[in-house]
C-alpha cells in the first residue's frame, strides 16, 4: 500500500461539524455521548468560531461504528449543541496540521529537506541531530510525509486532527445573537468566579 | 429588582414556576436553603427517609399529575442517592427537577467533605444539568432547567448549587423569556410526511397502532381514540403506554412485549403497517429486532428525532407531538372498518386469552389483582415495583385512563412502588392509590412508610408475598436448570413492621380472605398494608424469552395450569 492510497479508510469516515455553546463541560458532554453510544471518534478539534460565545467542533467519526444520522441526532439532543452539519457529502476542504520531529545528521539532512520540500512542509526548528517539520494538508498528505520520514527515525509527532469547511458561499455557521442580558448570564454560567472568595468549609 | 440571597432566589424561582411540593432531605450544604424554607409557606416540604425515595416521589408526583416533580438532596451522598431515581426518570422520560447543594466554591475540586461531582455523574442521565457559580445566575438557570424538563420529550434536569452561592446576596432578576439556541423541539409534524403516512395507512390491510408513554405525556389520548375509530385501526400499547388508550374500547388489544398479551404480540407481528406513536421500539416490547415482523412498514411518530430510525428502519418518519400530529392524520385518513383484520385478532384473542384468571384453590396473584380490579371498579391508581407483581399488575387490572398505572418500565427500578405512590398521592390527593409491592422490591425502600404516617397519606400497600425474588426464580427455573441461586429472600414480619410505624396491617392467608381484606383496606381512612401470602411458585405468562422474537411468544405450560 502506498502512502497515498488510504482512500478507503478515509471514505468510511464522516466529517461532522458541531457549533456548540462555549460553556464549561460541553466537551465532556460530547465525549461522553460518543463513549455511551459506542461511536468511535477518529479525531476531535475544538476552537473559537466567528460568533462570540460559540465554539466550533470538528469530529471525524468512524462510519462503521456509527450511523452518521444517529450521531447527528444524538448530538442535537445536547442542549449546548446549537447546530450540527455532516460535511461528508459536501464539497469540502479538510485540513490538518502536523509537526514531525525527525532524527537527522549532517550527512542526510539535505536529503530530508528535499523530501520536506516536495510536501511543502516548513522546517520550523533545526538542531544538530533533529529537525521539526511542519506540514499542513489532508490526512493522506501527512501520512505520506510521515512514511517518507520513517527511515530517518521519527522521534515525535503532534497532529491537530481535521478541521473542515465547505467550499463556496455556503456556511455551517449560526447567526442567532442572544439578548444582551441573557448572553451575559450565559457567558458566566458555571464558570469559576474571579477574585478571592471567603473560605467556608462548614 | 429586589436583593435576595441565593437560597431565596432558588425558592422564589421554583415558586414562580408553579412548584408546590419539594421532596427532600437536609444536609450541611443545603442548610441555608432549609433556613429559608419557612419564608415560603406555599412550598410544602416532604421529608423522605432516603434521597432515592425523594427522587421516586418526585417522579410519582410527575407521572400522576403531569406536572414537574422536585426533589432535593445535599452534596455528596445526598446527591448520589438521588442518582437511581434520576435515571428512572431519564429512562421513562418524566419531568423531574433535582436540586442539589454542593460544597462552597472555594472547595470545589478539592475533594472537600461530602463533595461529589454530581453534574459529571448525572451528565448521561439528565436531559441537561447545571452547576451554578453565581447567585445572580439562579433565576435564569432555574427557568431554563424547568423549560428543558417540561417541554419536548420530558426528562430530568439537575441544578447543583454550592453552599456559598445559597448565601450570596445579589439582585433577583427574573427573565421574561427563555432563549436557548440549541433547544427547539419540533412539535408540529411535517405536513408532507403526515400526508404520506395517511396514504400508507389507507392502503394498509392490517395496520396496527402501538401507543406509548409519549401519548400520555402529550395528553393525546382523545386524539388517539378519534384516529383509531376513524381509521379503524386496532390499538395495542407498550407497557408504559398502558392507559394511553382505554382498555374497555372495542379496538383495544392490550399491550405487547416480553409479558404482553399473546394476541397483542401476534397482531404486531402480523401487521402490514405498524404505527408507533410516542414510543421507542424498545427491546422488551419488540423482541429480537431482526425478526420483528420483517415485512411491516413502519410509521413512527415521536417528538424525539433521535428515536426515529434508531432500532428499526422507518418508512414514514414524523417528528412531532402526538397532540399535534394525530388530528392532522385523522383528518386525512379514510374511514375504514377493516372488519377482516379485527376479526383475525379477535379470533387469536379467543384462542389465547392471556388475561384469564384460572380457577385454583391457591391464592393466585392473578386472582388478587383481578379481585382488586373488581372491588375498586377499575378506578384506582396502581403504582408498582419491579418484578413478577409488576407484570401481574399490568395484566390483571384493566386501565381506562392515562396516568392510572405508574411503573418503572425503562430502568426497572425495584423499590419504586412505595415512594412513587407517595408522590402520586400527594399530587392527586383525592385519588385512591394502591402500591402493588413485591416482597423483595418493597424491602428496598420500605423506610418510606414513615412518610405515610408523617403526611397522613391513605395509601394502600398490597404486598405480593411469595418469599422469592419471583422473576429471578422464574428465570432460574426456566433458563438456568432450576438452579435457585440467591432467589429465596427472607423478610421481616411485614405486619409487625407496619405496626411499629403505626400503620394498620392485615395478613391475608387464604383465597377467601382476599376480597374481605381489600374491602377493609378501602374502608380504612389512613394507610394500610395488606400482606398477601400468594402462591409461591406461580410464573408470569405469556413470555417472550430473552432474545426471542415476538412470534415466538410462549404460553403457560399445561402442567402449571393444573395447579
Amino acid at each position: 500500500m502506498s502512502a497515498y492510497t488510504n482512500g478507503a479508510r478515509i471514505q468510511s469516515h464522516h466529517t461532522v461539524v458541531a457549533i456548540v455553546e462555549n460553556k464549561p463541560g460541553v466537551l465532556m458532554r460530547v465525549a461522553s455521548l460518543f463513549r455511551r453510544r459506542g461511536f468511535n471518534i477518529e479525531s476531535l478539534t475544538v476552537g473559537h468560531s466567528e460568533e462570540e460565545g460559540l465554539s466550533r467542533l470538528t469530529l471525524v467519526v468512524d462510519g462503521e461504528s456509527a450511523p452518521v444520522e444517529q450521531v447527528e441526532k444524538q448530538l442535537y439532543k445536547l442542549i449546548d449543541v446549537v447546530k450540527v452539519s455532516d460535511l461528508s457529502h459536501e464539497d469540502m476542504l479538510a485540513r490538518e496540521l502536523a509537526m514531525i520531529k525527525v532524527r537527522c545528521n549532517n550527512v542526510n539532512r539535505h536529503e530530508l529537506l528535499d523530501i520536506a520540500n516536495v510536501f511543502r512542509a516548513d522546517v520550523v526548528d533545526i538542531a544538530t541531530n533533529s529537525v521539526i517539520l511542519q506540514v499542513v494538508g489532508d490526512e493522506s498528505k501527512i501520512d505520506g510525509l510521515t512514511k517518507m520520514c520513517e527511515p530517518y527515525g521519527i522521534k515525535e509527532i503532534a497532529r491537530t486532527g481535521r478541521v473542515a469547511m465547505v467550499r463556496g458561499a455556503k456556511t455551517t455557521t449560526v447567526h442567532e445573537a442572544e439578548p444582551e442580558k441573557i448572553a451575559r448570564i450565559h457567558a458566566s454560567q458555571g464558570r469559576r468566579v474571579e477574585g478571592a472568595l471567603p473560605f467556608s468549609s462548614d | 429588582m429586589a436583593r435576595m440571597t441565593g437560597a431565596q432566589m432558588t425558592l422564589d424561582s421554583l415558586q414562580r414556576e408553579g412548584v408546590d411540593t419539594i421532596f427532600g432531605y437536609p444536609g450541611g450544604v443545603v442548610l441555608p436553603l432549609y433556613d429559608t424554607l419557612p419564608q415560603f409557606p406555599g412550598i410544602r416540604h416532604v421529608l423522605c427517609r432516603h434521597e432515592q425515595g425523594a427522587a421516586h416521589m418526585a417522579d410519582g408526583y410527575a407521572r400522576a399529575s403531569g406536572r414537574m416533580g422536585v426533589c432535593l438532596g445535599t452534596s455528596g451522598p445526598g446527591a448520589t442517592n438521588l442518582v437511581t431515581g434520576i435515571c428512572t426518570s431519564w429512562m421513562d422520560s418524566t419531568p423531574v427537577f433535582a436540586l442539589t447543594g454542593n460544597v462552597a466554591r472555594t472547595l470545589l475540586g478539592k475533594d472537600g467533605f461530602q463533595e461529589a461531582d454530581i453534574t459529571g455523574i448525572t451528565q448521561p442521565i439528565t436531559k441537561h444539568n447545571y452547576l451554578v457559580m453565581n447567585a445572580r445566575e439562579i433565576p435564569l438557570t432555574i427557568r431554563e432547567a424547568v423549560h428543558i424538563a417540561t417541554t419536548g420529550r420530558p426528562g430530568p434536569v439537575l441544578v447543583d448549587i454550592p453552599k456559598d452561592v445559597f448565601q450570596e446576596t445579589d439582585e433577583f432578576d427574573w427573565p421574561e423569556q427563555v432563549r436557548l439556541r440549541g433547544y427547539k423541539p419540533t412539535v408540529e409534524g411535517h405536513a408532507g410526511m403526515i400526508k404520506r403516512a395517511a396514504e400508507l395507512i389507507d392502503q394498509a390491510k392490517r395496520p396496527i397502532v402501538i401507543a406509548g408513554h409519549g401519548v400520555i405525556w402529550a395528553d393525546a389520548h382523545r386524539e388517539l381514540i378519534e384516529f383509531a375509530e376513524k381509521a379503524g385501526v386496532p390499538v395495542i400499547t407498550t407497557f408504559l403506554g398502558i392507559g394511553a388508550f382505554p382498555e374497555s374500547h372495542p379496538l383495544s388489544y392490550g399491550w405487547l412485549g416480553m409479558h404482553g398479551m399473546y394476541y397483542a404480540n401476534m397482531a404486531a407481528d402480523g401487521a402490514d403497517v405498524v404505527i408507533g406513536i410516542g414510543m421507542r421500539f424498545d427491546d422488551r416490547a419488540m423482541g429480537r429486532f431482526k425478526d420483528f415482523n420483517p415485512t411491516a412498514k413502519i410509521v413512527h411518530i415521536d417528538i424525539d428525532p433521535a428515536e426515529i430510525g434508531k432500532n428499526f428502519p422507518t418508512a414514514v418518519p414524523i417528528v412531532g407531538s402526538a397532540k399535534n400530529v394525530l388530528p392532522k392524520l385523522t383528518e386525512q385518513v379514510k374511514q375504514q372498518p377493516r372488519k377482516e383484520w379485527v376479526r383475525w385478532i379477535d379470533q387469536v384473542r379467543e384462542e389465547h386469552p392471556s388475561r384469564d384468571v384460572r380457577e385454583s384453590r391457591h391464592m393466585l396473584p392473578q386472582y388478587v389483582m383481578r379481585t382488586l380490579y373488581d372491588e375498586t371498579s377499575g378506578d384506582a391508581t396502581i403504582v408498582t415495583g419491579v418484578g413478577q407483581h409488576q407484570m401481574w399488575a399490568g395484566q390483571h387490572y384493566f386501565y381506562k385512563r392515562p396516568r392510572q398505572l405508574i411503573t418503572s418500565g425503562g430502568l426497572g427500578t425495584m423499590g419504586f412502588e412505595l415512594p412513587a405512590a407517595i408522590g402520586a398521592q400527594i399530587a392527586v390527593p383525592g385519588q385512591e392509590t394502591w402500591a402493588i409491592c413485591g416482597d423483595g422490591s418493597f424491602q428496598m425502600t420500605l423506610q418510606e412508610m414513615a412518610v405515610l404516617v408523617d403526611e397522613q397519606l391513605p395509601i394502600k400497600m398490597a404486598i405480593f408475598n411469595n418469599g422469592y425474588l419471583g422473576m429471578i426464580r422464574q428465570w432460574q427455573q426456566l433458563f438456568y436448570d432450576q438452579n435457585y441461586s440467591s432467589c429465596g429472600i427472607s423478610q421481616p414480619d411485614f405486619c409487625k413492621l407496619a405496626d411499629a410505624y403505626g400503620i394498620r396491617a392485615i395478613r391475608v392467608e387464604t383465597k377467601a380472605e382476599v376480597p374481605l381484606a381489600i374491602r377493609e383496606a378501602r374502608a380504612h381512612k389512613g394507610p394500610i398494608l395488606l400482606d398477601f401470602q400468594i402462591d409461591q411458585e406461580e410464573n408470569v405468562w405469556p413470555m417472550v424469552p430473552a432474545g426471542a422474537a415476538l412470534s415466538e411468544t410462549i404460553e403457560a405450560p399445561e402442567a402449571e395450569l393444573a395447579r
